[in-house]
């Protein structure tokens, strides 16, 4: 049996990607966790950060993921956040600026946002 | 032109520019309901996996939550109305209000307290005029929710339904919105989103046969379920504004039809009138010319003699 599992990302507004993979790893509250096939039946909460996934034809998926979920049970994977994009869908430049604008309105949770896109594209 | 005949043009104008102004609300309206129905299915998966997500925790481990335990004794509810910004909708925003207040009014006879809790300025203007306390009110955003607009609206139904009822928070959380069940039907329709009634939810996604697999919790499940269920709520919200949203453009397209229907109708029947009060014109010059033209025939013949 060829040993992948289907993974769903999906945000608040619509479905960000979806396919096989072998392994995904993302950020929960209590540390960065892989899923191959086969783990345990799992439910966790998402920190703030990039999630990579292998795709099952050798390709690498990175998405930036703001707060969510993650639900693993048979083989099938979701990833549910609030806001959730693909590395190359964001804008580097324009989260550069982001960054800089949080960083000197002291704005917390938008700098966090802007980092973690722009690290979500460093890890690409 | 006749005094009468001038009256019928101008009115035929006046209403044939009517006629344009509703046909072309009828198709913006029209184009936006498909719109609206796309954006409803796009958030569809999101509310699916959440709802599933939900119902494991829920039955796969033990842990109470305010979110989910009945109180004993409730005696503050609250009650969140989606109407729209704008009317021109029918019967749309006058059938979800009467849903709110019939709601409203049971909920007051089992001795609860309602607060109420508005989404649109057709409500507010309503609930305004009545001179009805209103608890927090949102406009500005219903054509179009966005997922930022819902979450907005959760924010402090949330954090009262998480206080103490002694020192002001809510038992319960009621929402009445307009359910889009297809182009032609829509009905205002009351849920209790809070506390969760984990049958109900299960059967609403299907899940009921199935059988969940015992889940792993990361960190723990009251950890699990303390982020899940806002999520929960926002997502049911956001849905129900989508649905509210999407029934307002089908409801306001109905509308437009039956005005821009109308109009043509008036239209022929100003036409025809007006034809009539022409034929009676000329029918009276030529009456009055036969007329003239014989008494003067009559003169000349009188002069002869």
């Amino acid at each position: 049996m060829a040993a992948e599992l289907h993974v769903a990302l999906v945000a608040a507004d619509r479905e960000v990607w979806s396919g096989e993979a072998t392994l995904v790893v993302a950020r929960t509250t209590s540390g960065d966790i892989g899923v191959m096939p086969g783990h345990q039946p799992l439910l966790g909460v998402l920190e703030s950060g990039p999630v990579t996934i292998r795709t099952s034809d050798g390709g690498t998926v990175v998405a930036a993921v703001h707060g969510g979920f993650i639900s693993f049970a048979d083989d099938k994977l979701s990833l549910l956040a609030e806001i959730a994009e693909l590395s190359d869908e964001i804008d580097v430049q324009r989260a550069e600026r982001a960054l800089e604008r949080a960083k000197s309105e002291a704005d917390a949770s938008a700098e966090r946002r802007a980092d973690v896109r722009l690290r979500a594209v460093s890890a690409r | 032109m006749g005094a009468q005949l001038r009256v019928y043009k101008r009115r035929i104008r006046s209403v044939t520019a009517t006629k344009k102004i509703t046909k072309a609300m009828e198709m913006i309206a029209a184009s936006r309901v498909v719109k609206a129905q796309r954006k409803v299915a796009a958030s569809t998966p999101y509310a699916q996996e959440l709802t599933r997500a939900v119902t494991a925790v829920g039955t796969g481990s033990n842990t109470k939550h305010p979110l989910t335990t009945q109180a004993e004794t409730v005696t503050r509810a609250a009650v969140l109305l989606l109407t729209s910004d704008r009317g021109l909708a029918g019967a749309f925003n006058s059938n979800a209000i009467k849903a709110a207040e019939q709601l409203t009014e049971r909920l007051e006879r089992e001795g609860k307290q309602v607060d109420t809790y508005i989404v649109g300025r057709r409500g507010v203007a309503h609930y305004n005029f009545r001179e009805r306390r209103i608890a927090d009110q949102w406009t500005g955003f219903t054509d179009e929710p966005a997922y930022g607009d819902a979450k907005k609206v959760a924010a402090p139904l949330i954090e009262a339904i998480e206080k103490e009822t002694a020192d002001g928070g809510v038992d319960e959380l009621h929402i009445v919105y307009t359910e889009f069940v297809s182009m032609m039907t829509q009905t205002a329709v009351e849920a209790r989103l809070l506390p969760l009634s984990l049958d109900e939810v299960a059967e609403k996604t299907a899940t009921k046969g199935e059988i969940l697999p015992l889940f792993d919790f990361e960190p723990s499940a009251e950890d699990v379920l303390d982020a899940l269920l806002p999520r929960y709520v926002e997502s049911r919200i956001y849905n129900a504004l989508l649905q509210s949203a999407a029934s307002k453009h089908a409801a306001t397209r109905r509308a437009m039809k039956s005005a821009t229907d109308n109009a043509g109708e008036l239209i022929n029947t100003l036409s025809r009138l007006a034809n009539a009060a022409r034929q009676a014109e000329i029918t009276q010059e030529i009456s009055e010319i036969v007329g003239g033209s014989a008494a003067l025939a009559d003169a000349t013949a009188g002069s002869d003699k």
